[in-house]
């Protein structure tokens, strides 16, 4: 029977884990009183001695799950993004420097986090992450593509950054994929204009695609759910085959997918690049799509990037 | 000069005074090389001495040989800078050879300035920022009880470290896990990089904060091998409470100018102070 109900990110996180537990027996998680919003909580209650709460202190959290993978095992820690940062030196220090069997979850990352206001919006993690050597950095956008992406990265040993969202999130593939940590999704193929997105921005990618069509702009859609590495390949036929690249990503602009499209395509064989990101301003209380529309997250954002490419180029 | 142990098995029968020369063993190496690598950490590499001594010559189960062996207890260095301190006690055991540890800090070598699991075997964390070896130690003690092994888990810091907020975090979860395999030792020479421990901020109630953070709290000399043992013992009786040994030194023992004096915490010395050193390094 279908399940109607739509799932966010979060929800296909704690599946993904409970999943593998079983036939996982190292893997164990480690939670900072945020458990419940991340629904790694449920993996707890299936495996309580598998699951450590360290409380309200993320430094030790990250600490203890470089303890645990130091010792063998597979863990999983996070809570909401913001509060990791924290724990960047902990991060970067120990389970990047020795590239630890250990997965950090960045939860209710973005300005799509909204009522609870710019401190806790982040819009920064992805560049912080992007930037330490050994670190993978996923951030998809529906629960059929995160719960194949966290279950690969948990039987995938090393460090990865998974980056979260609370609110449910429309199926981008329900019909199902096969997902590839690396590998970008072509959702949809066009050859004026690609526009490559991730997270909560690529339903918004898929809509400024409809509207491009509508005026006779047929505009390919990927979905960047890894950052890190980046799908060059994709990206660069992408910028060859298309008038220009428009990247769509609820993240600051400098350090995000953009800059990390921006770099690939400048630095191997040229090509234009737009960023739909948060313009470097902090976030601040409202719903979530209204805070993303007041900082130029949206799809008709999208749209007018990519009217801006196409009007450049004709000219 | 401890070549001829046998690591395999915790409580090992020693001459205590055999121990007192392989510190001072210990002490003249790591002269030696930070003599040669020109750069590092002196006065925390000297006052920790006896501690790693006592650690892995009497309690501790290993394998210089196989330093990956899964059954070992853990030593954890989380004051990382002690790093010429770590070195030193390997090359007597065989973990390194002395011509590797005088490659210290040089390009190529895997003795990094500060130890990199990665590269050498037998270090177990890696060290530099302070505060987060207690955390790393949490984590392998939990594993360990997972799996149902008897690994004993030991973890040195600093007096200097207790500064660091992650050493609270830490604290507190160490004793709601109730790990009493896990033993931490605080090395308290006193001062840190910019002066006295008591000045750059106050950390004279040690042994009254970690018994309200529910720790069974030891103190001892800890330039007595002797006392480092018993209480590394009595550290295994404590049931249901993790233990920390708060071990009082001096800063720069064994090298007399260098004793309790902040200068030495990381200067870079010329040759005829290093030359000082050697011909002044003491037994302790």
């Amino acid at each position: 029977m279908a399940d109607a109900k739509p799932k966010s990110t979060r929800d296909a996180l704690g599946d993904a884990l409970l999943d593998a537990a079983q036939s996982k027996p190292n893997l164990v998680v480690i939670g900072a009183d945020t458990s419940e919003s991340l629904q790694t909580m449920r993996f707890g209650k299936a495996y309580p001695a598998r699951f450590f709460n360290v409380g309200i202190a993320e430094q030790n959290m990250v600490g203890v799950a470089a303890g645990l993978a130091l010792y063998g095992k597979t863990a999983v820690c996070g809570t909401y993004a913001v509060f990791l940062e924290r724990a960047i030196d902990q991060i970067r220090n120990t389970v990047a420097y020795c590239d630890l069997d250990v997965k950090i979850i960045g939860a209710h990352a973005g300005l799509v986090t909204g009522p609870d206001g710019g401190s806790h919006q982040t819009i920064e993690d992805i560049a912080i992450m992007r930037a330490i050597p050994n670190m993978r950095v996923v951030a998809p956008c529906d629960y059929a593509s995160a719960k194949a992406l966290i279950a690969e990265a948990v039987s995938t040993r090393g460090p990865f950054y998974i980056r979260v969202v609370r609110p449910a999130s429309p199926a981008v593939y329900p019909g199902g994929s096969s997902f590839r940590v690396g590998r970008a999704e072509v959702i949809r193929d066009g050859s004026d204009i690609a526009l490559a997105a991730n997270g909560v921005m690529v339903p918004e990618a898929l809509k400024a695609a409809d509207s491009l069509a509508s005026r006779g702009i047929s505009a390919r859609v990927i979905d960047c759910h890894t950052i890190k590495p980046l799908d060059g390949a994709t990206l660069l036929k992408a910028a060859s085959e298309t008038g220009g690249i428009v990247t769509a990503e609820d993240h600051n602009r400098f350090g995000g997918l953009g800059s990390a499209v921006a770099e690939i395509v400048a630095a191997r064989g040229g090509g234009t690049v737009g960023i739909v990101a948060d313009d470097d301003r902090f976030g601040e209380s409202g719903d979530g799509t209204e805070v993303m529309a007041a900082h130029g997250l949206s799809a008709e954002a999208i749209v007018g990037e990519a009217a801006r490419i196409l009007g450049r180029k004709k000219r | 000069m401890g070549g001829d142990y046998d690591f395999g098995a915790r409580d090992r029968k020693v001459d205590v005074e055999r121990l007192r020369d392989i510190a001072y063993s210990i002490r003249k190496d790591i002269v030696r090389e930070l003599g040669e690598s020109k750069s590092g950490h002196w006065g925390g590499s000297l006052s920790v001495v006896e501690i790693l001594t006592a650690l892995y010559f009497y309690k501790m189960r290993h394998n210089p040989s196989n330093p990956a062996w899964a059954d070992r207890d853990r030593l954890l260095l989380s004051k990382g800078h002690a790093a010429p301190a770590l070195y030193a006690a390997f090359a007597n055991m065989g973990y390194i050879t002395h011509d590797e540890m005088m490659t210290l800090r040089k390009h190529g070598s895997r003795l990094q300035g500060h130890p990199d699991p990665h590269k050498l075997p037998g270090v177990e964390i890696p060290g530099g920022p302070e505060g987060i070896g207690l955390s790393e130690s949490i984590g392998m003690a939990l594993a360990a009880r997972l799996d149902g092994k008897d690994t004993r888990v030991y973890v040195i810091m600093g007096d200097g470290e207790q500064d660091e907020g992650e050493v609270w975090e830490a604290a507190m979860a160490a004793a709601k896990f109730g790990l009493d395999h896990l033993t931490a030792i605080i090395d308290k020479n006193g001062l840190q990089q910019e002066g006295a421990t008591g000045e750059i901020m106050p950390t004279d109630s040690l042994a009254e904060k970690w018994r309200a953070f529910r720790w069974n709290v030891i103190e001892v000399d800890g330039h007595s091998i002797r006392d480092i043992m018993g209480a590394l013992d009595a550290a295994e009786k404590a049931g249901g409470v993790p233990t920390i040994i708060i071990a009082s030194t001096v800063k720069g023992r064994g090298v007399p100018f260098m004793e309790g004096n902040v200068k030495y915490h990381a200067p870079v010395l010329d040759a005829k102070t290093v030359q000082e050193a050697m011909e002044k390094v003491q037994r302790v």
